[in-house]
């Protein structure tokens, strides 16, 4: 049956384009591969190639002639023993209409919030009377991946300075020594390199913990951890999940600049794919990096350096762990509600604090993880208190602040009596003078400020 | 029109002649039903076809045991058939169909098999070499003598991930043959004009990476350096790089016009250096195989490719729901 050459879509916008002109003519014997015609897209002349060996029969479009929609047959292909007597029982055309598949997605079933009313879930994340001991975060993170490390084989940690050094910050302290040279792996100084070779090795069937020295370097590994890590389970169709966990940390030190100060809660944040963790208590340290651990997907661990060193109670208890995607409500309270997350929440407690002496009683929420975010929690204490304040380190735009407000807004509109103020750090680069640095950050008494607004005191 | 050189001595039986020119004839004819698909609207994007590069995927997995991973760019249509992916799955994946290898969610550029050891598939240029490398690792860690197979081309070389990918690589001595498709153009850079080296193997000499240049237009010729180098790796001596010669025939995407080099260029490659057309005449002067053998094969391939298609068309789009699936693993 003769075949019908069709005008070709050559770029993936085309519609239509000019036949520029034919490099054969009816009779042509044509294989595979040879040019058959010049077309010109909108953006350029295209050489037109054979995909069927035979002889052209008939030519059905002039060359010279402009707007050939794509699909318009141009020529008739006759193979062995037929003639052009034979043309006009051509192969039937593939139905344009398939082409061009434009239906609009449907709206969001599952991953969307529920308008329905929030339901928190408050169950304590140790059982009462646990024994508890004074533990720094340091110590608790420590913890964490020894106790992974001893309860599965696949699970490394990779990093710089990880292993002899016995860390930067000293967070993988001793394990060398107890875990051998295989499992902690002292990386070169290559942070785009040694990421992705993290990834490929998690795909490979291990678990790797990638330790960046600070999230600031994490910057040239960021393709990795977006593009290889947290997209390729989506591209895979469910194949290629990716357990991994970077961590290192994040945000603000003490006077090292604007290269090393930069919260990336946000950034992470708006990853689909990945899960994001930012703790402040030790137990909440120690309790979600195990999860992180063991959890199937890439998790972004977000500590902070200025926390490694302070002391929380964590309980004593053989193997506990914090789930994913549930805020703790560190102080319950009735006038405002006051959403934070790693070091933010020392100005969010302080603020608290000094509230408490004003006859003010403020409601803490330490959101922990920040993907998956707890609504939920958030929701049904705003419900009680009308009043919002949220609290980051981060810089204003397009801040886990700026988020929470614009959730608050749609799920619980009515029930704020004033508008939401986020306090976050400054719309600047980290400065290096101590008392620019100081401004630079949010504080405390910002903290207070922004609850006096809220509750129009 | 010069003779075409088979300077190689065939150094394989006939039936493994054969399955060579079936495999790569696979290739070529699955890529040119790609070609038309896409000028029908059935494909979309982006869409690199690898027609002229057969003999470098082939060539390779001739020396490959089922557990050795492969890793590639978005040029990967090819590999995915030669390490015996279904061509239904693929095809279905290029017209973003429920019945392709990602479901529809990944297209030309993104397809993975686990069971096939095939782990994409990447778009971002030079970001799969540490993803091989580290697929490497895991072999090393677990104790197995897994190879893995890292392909990039001649562009990616220019990448700085490369290059401490191959530092690491050489420390650790993981078990990676580190596949340079030079093709002689990075999109439409011609090596000349973006590449200080005219040997990119050579640059494993500063990392202490042997390695060796390869005639990618003999498939034997590949065969026989990949031998060498997947014995290489799998006893431990660490990585190999094989930078494999090569050359696409058509743009480097389909909305490329190619303008950077000439038809008689092209040309020229086609007619005397063309792999298939190559191992054709070691079958027939050989007398390996009969016209009519070849023949046979041909039309077994075209009946493949042509039921792929099929399938490719029949295959439903994904379900909306899918919009909102496989983001995580569950926990």
């Amino acid at each position: 049956m003769p075949t019908e050459i069709l005008m070709p879509a050559l770029s993936p916008t085309m519609e239509e384009g000019t036949l520029a002109k034919w490099l054969v003519k009816e009779g042509d014997t044509v294989s595979s591969g040879d040019i058959l015609a010049e077309i010109e897209t909108d953006k350029a002349t295209m050489e037109f190639e054979a995909v069927d060996e035979g002889t052209i029969g008939k030519i059905l479009v002039d060359e010279g002639t402009e707007n050939v929609k794509v699909n318009t047959a141009i020529a008739v292909l006759l193979e062995d023993g037929e003639s052009a007597d034979d043309i006009g029982e051509t192969s039937a055309p593939a139905p344009a209409a398939e082409a061009a598949p434009a239906s609009v997605p449907a709206a969001p079933v599952a991953a969307a919030p529920a308008p329905d009313a929030p339901a928190p879930d408050s169950s304590p994340d140790w059982p009462e009377g646990t024994e508890m001991k004074k533990m720094t975060v340091r110590e608790a993170l420590n913890a964490a991946m020894a106790e992974e490390m001893r309860a599965d084989e696949t699970v490394f940690v990779m990093g710089e300075e990880v292993a002899e050094y016995q860390g930067a910050y000293k967070i993988t302290q001793n394990l060398l020594e107890e875990f051998g040279a295989k499992r902690v792996i002292d990386t070169p100084i290559t942070e785009h390199g040694f990421a992705g070779i993290g990834v490929g090795a998690a795909w490979g069937g291990l678990k790797p913990i990638v330790e960046f020295m600070t999230w600031n370097f994490a910057m040239q590994a960021i393709d990795h951890i977006i593009n290889s890590a947290a997209k390729t389970n989506y591209m895979s169709g469910g194949q290629l999940g990716c357990p991994i966990v970077f961590r290192g940390p994040n945000g603000a030190a003490a006077r090292v600049a604007a290269q090393h100060s930069q919260d990336y809660a946000a950034w992470y944040a708006q990853v689909p794919g990945l899960k994001v963790v930012q703790p402040y208590s030790a137990a909440d340290a120690k309790g979600l990096l195990k999860s992180a651990i063991r959890d199937p997907n890439p998790v972004v661990f977000l500590e902070n350096e200025i926390l490694y060193g302070r002391s929380f109670d964590v309980p004593v208890l053989d193997d506990f762990t914090i789930p994913f995607g549930k805020a703790r409500v560190v102080r319950s309270g009735e006038d405002v509600t006051i959403v934070s997350f790693g070091i933010g929440m020392q100005y969010a407690l302080e603020a608290a604090e000094k509230l408490a002496e004003d006859g003010v009683s403020a409601e803490v929420i330490d959101l922990r993880t920040l993907r998956p975010l707890d609504y939920d929690t958030v929701i049904a204490s705003v419900m009680k208190t009308n009043r919002c304040v949220t609290v980051e380190e981060g810089w204003p735009v397009a801040s886990i602040g700026n988020h929470i407000s614009a959730t608050l807004m749609e799920r619980a509109f009515d029930y704020l009596d004033a508008p939401v103020v986020n306090c976050t750090g400054k719309d600047v680069p980290m400065p290096y003078a101590a008392n620019l640095e100081k401004l630079a950050l949010t504080s405390t008494a910002e903290v207070l400020e922004a609850v006096k607004q809220v509750t129009y005191r | 029109m010069a003779a075409r050189k088979s300077t190689k001595k065939s150094n394989v039986s006939a039936d493994e002649l054969k399955q060579l020119y079936r495999d790569m004839l696979l290739i070529r004819r699955f890529e040119e039903k790609a070609g038309q698909l896409y000028g029908m609207g059935l494909i979309g994007g982006f869409c690199h076809l690898y027609i002229g590069q057969e003999a470098v995927v082939v060539g390779l997995e001739a020396n490959t045991e089922e557990g050795d991973k492969r890793i590639t760019t978005y040029r990967d249509h090819g590999h995915m058939l030669a390490c015996g992916m279904d061509p239904d799955g693929v095809m279905a994946e290029l017209t973003g169909r429920e019945g392709g290898y990602s479901k529809g969610k990944g297209g030309s550029m993104h397809m993975f098999s686990r069971d096939k050891h095939f782990y994409g598939g990447h778009g971002i240029v030079g970001a799969n070499v540490p993803l091989g490398a580290g697929l490497a690792l895991a072999d090393q860690y677990l104790g197995n003598d897994r190879v893995t197979f890292t392909y990039f081309g001649d562009g990616a070389a220019n990448q700085g991930q490369v290059y401490e990918t191959f530092n690491m690589a050489a420390l650790w001595s993981l078990p990676v043959v580190f596949v340079i498709e030079n093709n002689q153009y990075a999109m439409g850079t011609s090596q000349k004009r973006s590449t200080s080296t005219p040997d990119i193997y050579t640059r494993g000499a500063a990392f202490g990476i042997p390695g060796e240049a390869v005639d990618g237009m003999n498939v034997l010729s590949v065969k026989e350096a990949g031998a060498k180098a997947v014995a290489h790796c799998r006893s431990g001596k660490g990585p190999y790089i094989l930078e494999v010669k090569t050359y696409r025939y058509r743009g480097h995407s389909m909305s490329d016009p190619a303008k950077y080099r000439t038809r008689e260029e092209v040309q020229k490659v086609r007619e005397e250096k063309d792999c298939i057309e190559n191992v054709r005449d070691m079958l027939l002067s050989g007398k390996h195989a009969s016209e009519d053998d070849l023949k046979a094969i041909d039309k077994e391939i075209k009946d493949i490719v042509s039921k792929s298609a099929d399938f490719a068309k029949e295959s439903p789009e994904p379900a909306l729901e899918e919009l909102w699936t496989d983001i995580y693993v569950d926990a």
